[in-house]
């Protein structure tokens, strides 16, 4: 089938290839399947077969809290961490797919309670770290291919480089440091969520999510800048220039949608970058999102805890890597046919 | 690069080090086509002399607390400060660059190596074991890097070898990934079929035909990854899961910095500012050296 380069063209041809679509669609979930069982297949092995078993922490001599062998027996089945791997294999995740991960070994809340409470801000602090990495990565890519090696180019690729090497809970702190110092403000300690008090809510996540935001600008605005200066090499921008269209109509109309594929790809490993990096800039920043308390339960060694965050972090990142996936085979025909 | 293809079967690390280092002439080419990554380069020399001589460099013992001079700014006697027990920061920067530098490029040379090694068997061989190794590896990237090694320090308990391995497991897939595709184009060409059609075996057809053309491209990767692997040391340190102390890395010196709710300015910036310095300048050689070694992609960023 006959592809043409303008992207904004290939998007007219939706309808025609809609079965084919729908059928990458399917296959694109069919292939998630295996990646998902496979993930939690590691993590738990990782959790409970390495050395020690959830409740070492407790029975340890060197530590504080000791227990008898039959109290520890005991617990073991109440637990069910007496059964053979692949039964509490099964158990957890069949109770992962209906919602329930069980509660914490050492605080005793429903874990699925928690994650959700926490979550939503980690959630927050995601969506809009991605907004913001666009809304400045974009234009600035932009503007540095249109003025290749001007100052402002200089300037956007040395910004792009730093942010790519500063470390995000370096940056958080300070950031923290300097709101401190210079204007005796520290972020709210106090958790609360965007439906309760906003504005509160807003000065919890607008932090992590700008020094995310700014890692991740600077991969996004590196990406477009040398996508976009390969598409304006081609025959078609060329005809566009030649035909004596007006820059603004070349870049928006036909450059760009071409030039956007490969940053959209890109956006997985952003995400992978935003999930990971959110746990230090959480800590950095002391919020009270999911990465805090991942973190603070691997200090305490809530075995449960952490089983169930790792999961759900990593069923975030394969689930958004589906849909990056899914929107550029939706904009791109050729990756659905080829 | 094909003129050295004696020395670099045996010596791959020596190899890298006359790129960087030894080989003078090489050197003064490479900065008169790369100066910026000949100059980050030569940055990343100092760090690893500053590493190495620490006794001789360091100011003073970064272990033997002073208690007479507690978090004192920068001053003249200590350049970067004292932290909570009096040591001089300056000191702890350069033994913590000791222990962040070796576990960041141990680690990559370990993961990219091993992985390396399995996606030239993967490429090279081909079939079930590939189809099996590419769902093993998709497994391993869905899984964000800095969580999966927060897990198996969290099992594995802190230590510099436990730090190590646990970093190189999450490098590991990315070195598989472009080795393998590596391996499926030198398949491919004249002088491999040749090897095996005067009956060379398998093994020996990887080892001495296929892996010297894997250098270059292990070489960019190694580089490049050492960036990401100082990060992610540096992130497990901050949240705890490092080394315990009192031995000091760059991480875990803003850890501890961060524990204090009003934190010391020079116990937070000075250990960040190392890292950051570290990972630019093995971020931008790597650039660097791709495009020296990789002539397909020479010119192509403008």
């Amino acid at each position: 089938m006959f592809v043409n380069p303008c992207g904004r063209c290939g998007l007219l041809d939706l309808t025609e290839g809609f079965a084919d679509l729908l059928k990458y669609i399917a296959t694109r979930l069919l292939i998630a399947i295996p990646t998902i069982f496979g993930v939690t297949v590691i993590i738990f092995l990782i959790m409970r077969a390495l050395p020690g078993d959830p409740l070492s922490v407790f029975y340890d001599p060197s530590q504080i809290i000791i227990m008898s062998d039959s109290e520890r027996a005991s617990i073991m089945a109440e637990l069910g961490l007496d059964k053979p791997l692949v039964v509490q294999y099964s158990l957890w995740a069949g109770n992962a797919l209906k919602g329930d991960l069980g509660t914490s070994f050492l605080r005793g809340d429903a874990i699925s309670e928690t994650i959700i409470r926490r979550g939503a801000i980690s959630a927050e602090i995601g969506i809009l770290s991605i907004l913001i990495a666009w809304l400045l990565g974009l234009p600035v890519g932009i503007l540095s291919a249109m003025r290749p090696n001007s100052i402002a180019d200089g300037v956007a690729s040395l910004m792009s480089v730093l942010f790519l090497a500063i470390p995000g809970f370096w940056l958080g702190l300070l950031i923290v440091l300097g709101l401190i110092h210079g204007w005796s403000w520290h972020p709210p300690i106090i958790s609360s969520q965007i439906w309760d008090d906003p504005w509160k809510n807003f000065q919890i996540v607008i932090g992590p999510a700008l020094v995310l935001g700014l890692g991740q600008a600077a991969i996004v605005a590196r990406m477009a800048r040398s996508s976009l200066f390969e598409v304006f090499r081609e025959d078609y921008v060329r005809t566009a220039r030649a035909k004596g269209m007006r820059e603004s109509v070349v870049l928006l109309r036909h450059a760009l949608p071409n030039a956007l594929l490969p940053v959209i790809t890109l956006s997985g490993v952003l995400l992978g970058f935003a999930l990971g990096g959110s746990v230090t800039v959480e800590r950095a920043f002391g919020t009270p999102g999911l990465g805090t308390t991942l973190i603070a339960g691997a200090i305490d060694r809530d075995t449960s805890m952490v089983q169930s965050i790792v999961l759900v972090y990593s069923m975030v990142f394969i689930g958004m890597n589906l849909l990056v996936d899914l929107s550029y085979s939706w904009i791109d025909p050729r990756v659905r046919l080829g | 690069m094909q003129s050295t293809k004696k020395t670099n079967r045996f010596d791959v690390l020596g190899q890298g080090l006359t790129l960087a280092t030894a080989n003078a002439q090489k050197f003064r080419v490479f900065a008169k086509r790369r100066p910026v990554a000949a100059t980050w380069l030569v940055v990343i020399g100092f760090l690893v002399v500053m590493s190495l001589a620490a006794p001789l460099v360091a100011p003073s013992d970064p272990y033997k607390p002073d208690f007479g001079k507690v978090t004192l700014g920068p001053n003249f006697e200590n350049f970067f400060g004292t932290d909570f027990l009096g040591r001089d920061q300056l000191s702890r920067i350069i033994y913590g660059g000791r222990t962040s530098l070796f576990i960041g490029v141990v680690s990559v040379v370990l993961g990219v190596g091993v992985g390396s090694v399995w996606g030239l068997a993967s490429g090279y061989l081909g079939g079930k074991f590939d189809m099996v190794s590419q769902r093993i590896l998709e497994i391993l990237m869905a899984i964000p890097g800095l969580i999966l090694a927060m897990i198996l320090m969290f099992i594995l308990g802190a230590s510099v070898w436990t730090l190590i391995i646990a970093i190189a497991f999450t490098r590991l897939a990315f070195g598989a990934r472009v080795i393998r595709a590596v391996s499926l184009s030198v398949r491919e060409t004249a002088y491999v079929e040749a090897a095996r059609s005067i009956g060379a075996p398998t093994w020996r057809v990887m080892a001495f035909h296929v892996a010297p053309q894997t250098f270059a491209p292990f070489l960019v990767l190694v580089t490049t990854n050492v960036g990401i692997a100082i990060l992610i040391e540096a992130a497990l340190g901050f949240i705890g899961l490092g080394i315990a102390p009192p031995t000091p890395t760059w991480g875990s010196m803003l850890g501890e910095a961060a524990s204090n709710l009003e934190p010391y300015w020079w116990l937070v910036f000075f250990p960040g500012m190392f890292i950051t310095i570290a990972v630019l300048s093995f971020n931008l050689s790597g650039d660097g050296l791709q495009d020296v070694l990789d002539p397909k992609s020479r010119g192509t960023l403008g």
